[in-house]
């Protein structure tokens, strides 16, 4: 089969079981959803019309298959705590995470990138051991504690940045920009970390290969050959980690906005677990999900374009 | 590793070996009980009566982390040892049978990592009411795929060894291949896996626990502890310190000894 074709039908059938997944999920609960939500004073009649409004008195497959034509046209129903539609509900916090997440992956590539190659050209001496020491820590703190050492350090003590209000990016971009920074830089240390390490190996695998050699003898700088030709080399595969990373860093907001009282997609995932609030939980969950499989897709399908040896073999 | 290829051993033994340590004489002596409240004591700053301060309620700091160490550590073992027996189940079945049951445990492992890590065990806590059960369940789903992942190629890699093959020639029936032939050359890549998902169960049921959705209290954990902290930081910001400090010092200590066995692993492989 073609490439594209089998890359695309495994993408239908990771997207297929995340949403088998987040549908099964709640219908596992032992005995009735809607007796689990309203818990055991409710009336019949209460029951019966949360049944009716979750749909889970109609029979499984029945279900499934309404909930996936819904979900489909991005309609994941109504919110059970704010009787609003959930995919309103969800698109009023995009900005805060998806800010958040991109500003922790620019932060994350700009400083990780110097420091991966001042690791691999540095190898085995004093500032490749720090780096070392320095990423493992970087992957060892949670960043939820990051973000608490950074609003004793720079908001309480230093007073740099006001914690814990938010201003949207509507209001004053600066101040905005201004809220979002120090949840940023807690989220992107681990990510800091792990791009630091996968770079500094691949610099190094790309330094030990013929064409180093080749560009040695024929009289090129060390510069030139480490800045233009192994950087060129050892950069592309860390396009796949950077797409990884975005996954793991709209995940990872979903704790920091925790800790920055952020109102984002953690806020509203958080608060919706806590009411028992299925419909709300799971379009955010099948959401964020399938975007992420989604970037990591489109960085797969970009990595081969980019690299033309992957797309001959 | 990058450091040094046996340091990493030594400190990460070192690291786990002193945790370790803190939970065995935590189920023997605690300097005061971690649960006894004491009002006139409230966000003490650590001194001689209290090591590292007490807290909102006036509980001892030190005893409470010398018993969150054994939240972590049951919370970590158990739900790594449910990680590699699925993990085990899936992957030998992968890679020995091959063909469509390969395929389609793939395909669902791959879907697995598809939810980045902490949005799966949010999804797994919020079907049942949050405790310390469910939070474990959820971390040994959470870490099923890459176990399975690691046996699934090292069967694939061995299934068609020779020895592997002289085994089957006298007559070795697959319960033998996999368990005796198999399992001995794998085996330092899966003690790697569980070092590593020592870690992340330890994270992830801090996370957890810090959104309150993990071990519920009374029952001390690192990140609870750590989200109780943040109420007071003002007041008392020693009390955010030692959590924080000891999930850090776990998980590197068991990332550390992952990276370690993989190292002295490799090594041996190529006969250094």
């Amino acid at each position: 089969m073609n490439y594209y074709a089998r890359r695309l039908v495994t993408l239908f059938l990771t997207v297929l079981f995340v949403v088998v997944l987040t549908f099964t999920a709640f219908r596992i609960i032992p005995g009735n959803p809607a007796l689990a939500i309203l818990g055991t004073e409710a009336s019949n009649e209460q029951i019966a019309l949360l049944e009716a409004k979750l749909g889970t008195d109609r029979p499984l497959l029945v279900q499934f298959g309404h909930w996936l034509g819904n979900a489909a046209l991005l309609d994941f129903g109504e919110s059970l705590r704010f009787s609003e539609p959930v995919l309103k509900l969800i698109v009023s916090r995009v900005p805060v995470t998806l800010s958040l997440a991109l500003l922790a992956l620019v932060i994350s590539v700009c400083t990780a990138v110097p420091l991966g190659i001042l690791a691999a050209k540095s190898h085995g001496k004093k500032w490749d051991a720090l780096i070392s020491i320095g990423t493992q820590f970087g992957l060892a703190i949670p960043s939820f504690w990051m973000g608490i050492i950074l609003i004793l350090v720079f908001g309480l003590t230093l007073r740099w940045f006001s914690v814990s209000s938010y201003v949207p990016w509507s209001e004053s971009p600066i101040l905005a920009l201004k809220s979002i920074v120090l949840p940023a830089v807690a989220l992107a240390i681990p990510q800091i970390a792990v791009i630091v390490r996968y770079l500094r190996t691949t610099m190094l695998e790309q330094l030990n290969l013929d064409y180093v050699r080749t560009a040695r003898s024929k009289g090129l700088s060390e510069r030139s050959i480490q800045y233009i030709h192994v950087l060129k080399n050892a950069l592309l595969p860390v396009i796949t980690i950077v797409g990884i990373n975005f996954g793991e860093l709209l995940a990872g907001s979903l704790v920091i906005e925790q800790v920055f009282t952020l109102p984002g997609f953690g806020s509203l995932l958080i608060t919706a677990i806590g009411n028992r609030d299925y419909p709300l939980v799971q379009g955010l969950v099948l959401l964020i999900a399938v975007t992420v499989i989604i970037i990591n897709f489109i960085v797969d399908l970009s990595y081969r374009w980019l690299d033309p040896k992957i797309r001959l073999k | 590793m990058r450091i040094n290829k046996s340091f990493s051993l030594v400190l990460g033994s070192l690291f786990v070996g002193l945790l370790l340590v803190i939970m065995i004489i935590s189920l023997f002596y605690t300097p005061y009980g971690e649960n006894v409240m004491s009002i006139t004591e409230r966000l003490q700053a650590p001194g001689s009566a209290h090591w590292l301060g007490t807290d909102n309620f006036g509980r001892d700091v030190l005893s409470r982390i010398m018993v969150g160490a054994q939240t972590a550590f049951l919370v970590g073992s158990i739900s790594v040892a449910i990680g590699l027996t699925c993990g085990f189940i899936v992957g030998t079945l992968a890679g020995y049978v091959g063909g469509w049951v390969d395929e389609l445990l793939m395909r669902a492992t791959d879907a697995l990592l598809a939810f980045p890590g902490i949005l799966l065990a949010l999804l797994l806590v919020s079907i049942f009411k949050p405790n310390m059960f469910q939070t474990i369940i959820a971390i040994g789903v959470l870490s099923v795929p890459s176990f399975a992942r690691v046996i699934r190629s090292g069967v694939l890699q061995h299934r068609e060894a020779d020895y592997v093959r002289a085994a089957r020639g006298i007559g070795a029936g697959h319960f033998n291949v996999i368990f005796i032939q198999i399992l001995p050359n794998i085996i330092s890549s899966i003690i790697t896996t569980a070092a590593l998902s020592f870690s992340t169960a330890i994270l992830v049921e801090a996370a957890l626990s810090y959104l309150g959705l993990g071990v519920q209290p009374p029952d001390p954990s690192w990140g609870r502890m750590l989200n109780e902290a943040q109420g007071y930081l003002n007041k008392a910001p020693w009390y955010a310190l030692a959590p924080g400090l000891l999930i850090t010092l776990s998980v590197l200590g068991f990332n550390l000894l992952g990276d370690g066995i993989r190292d002295l692993r490799d090594n041996v492989n190529r006969g250094g």
